[in-house]
């Protein structure tokens, strides 16, 4: 598992589920899953833009970018320049 | 302009009148065991709909009117709310919360939270809070903070978590005062306290819990924003109150309640939820409406994710396990 991976599975499953995140799966929607709401996203955010040194769009704030672990993965490597 | 047809909507206004007071006598009498109804008047719609029932069920004299300003309220607000209850001929009291908002620090905390992304917000600034959307059709709601300064320039900054979770926590200071106030009048005259939602605002969880949320009954929480109006006309509530645009009245700078909350005006927030509730086609609700297809699955999904967002202010404290000799 990627780092990237790692951290966000961890900060999903630590600060929304208590820990109790074993039948997450990485492409689980937040929303139909009722993991995170409105608020949630708010959270999700901070941690993002904390954690890789991003700035997160107005544009951007859609489900294909951050309704599952999997699609924050995928959002993130587009935001993150390659070395 | 667009014509809305509104037959949606449509219903006997002198049969509902009437059948709200008889659950109102009811609900009071069997329930509540109160003797009248406390009513917090914001010179609005809904809170001078909510007295005027108040009034037909109990008479003027079992229905206790509250104006509650404070400094950052509209002008009109004060003189709106005497004039209503003075036409329906009720007791009432004006309860300015300027002074308790101070000495709780509402004031000072807001601005703090403020400053946090504007550091040259001073008290001869205006603010306030508005809803945008993110991406596509199915792009998640953010607020955005609107500062004016005094010489009229105009700041919009896109809300980050700590400063967003800070404004709310301390505007939310306003209905929760007033909620106090409400209850201690109630109290002092075993009555009743009534909420005034219409379906918009309870379906949506548009209210502060443990503030406007809180009340022992809510007589007109079913009935659309546009039907809260036909009983307004029907009750013959003051035409400055009918013809006032629904505002939140919480912010210093003026704020219409689909800037901060809802995706679209009153009348068209009711059509998209009237068809989503009772199964109309989008096409059907596209036509009524006058919203583009986009607009309406974009309210759609929106009315989905408030109804999961705002969950948590109509629950009641959870308990752990039942206490089965307690029944409700």
């Amino acid at each position: 598992m990627s780092d990237t991976r790692t951290r966000v599975r961890g900060f999903i499953v630590e600060h929304f589920l208590f820990g109790q995140g074993a039948t997450l799966r990485d492409d689980s929607s937040f929303l139909e899953q009722g993991i995170i709401d409105s608020t949630g996203v708010l959270e999700l955010i901070a941690f993002l833009e904390q954690t890789f040194s991003i700035k997160v769009s107005d544009h951007e704030l859609v489900p294909d970018n951050l309704d599952s672990v999997d699609r924050v993965c995928v959002y993130l490597a587009s935001k993150t320049p390659k070395t | 302009m667009t014509t809305i047809d509104c037959t949606w909507l449509s219903f006997d206004a002198a049969a509902e009148v009437e059948r709200i007071v008889a659950r109102l006598r009811e609900i009071l009498s069997r329930d509540l065991k109160r003797r009248g109804l406390v009513v917090g008047l914001s010179g609005g719609i809904d809170s001078s709909v909510t007295a005027a029932l108040g009034v037909r069920a109990f008479g003027a004299d079992r229905v206790f009117g509250l104006l509650m300003p404070e400094k950052q309220s509209d002008p009109d607000t004060l003189a709106i709310s005497q004039i209503v209850a003075e036409a329906l001929g009720l007791e009432f009291a004006h309860e300015d919360i300027s002074a308790i908002l101070e000495s709780v620090g509402f004031y000072r905390r807001y601005d703090d939270a403020v400053r946090e992304l504007v550091p040259q917000f001073a008290d001869d600034w205006k603010s306030k809070v508005v809803i945008q959307n993110g991406g596509d059709v199915a792009g998640f709601n953010y607020f955005e903070l609107v500062v004016q300064s005094p010489s009229g320039d105009i700041l919009r900054q896109r809300l980050p978590l700590k400063t967003y979770l800070g404004i709310v926590a301390s505007t939310n200071f306003k209905q929760r005062v007033r909620k106090m106030l409400e209850y201690y009048h109630a109290d002092r005259l075993n009555f009743a306290v009534a909420g005034t939602p219409n379906r918009l605002e309870y379906d949506q969880g548009f209210f502060v819990k443990n503030g406007d949320g809180s009340a022992d009954v809510k007589p007109i929480a079913h009935l659309y924003k546009s039907q809260v109006y036909e009983l307004g006309a029907y009750l013959k509530v003051p035409e400055k109150v009918r013809n006032r645009l629904p505002t939140t009245d919480t912010y210093s700078l003026a704020q219409a309640q689909d800037e901060f909350y809802f995706l679209v005006p009153y009348h068209q927030m009711d059509l998209c939820l009237y068809a989503k509730n009772n199964g109309i086609s989008l096409e059907e609700t596209v036509r009524v409406s006058g919203l583009s297809v986009d607009k309406v699955q974009r309210v759609w999904i929106d009315i989905d994710r408030k109804r999961a967002a705002t969950r948590y202010h109509h629950l009641q404290a959870v308990l752990v396990a039942d206490v089965p000799e307690i029944a409700l």
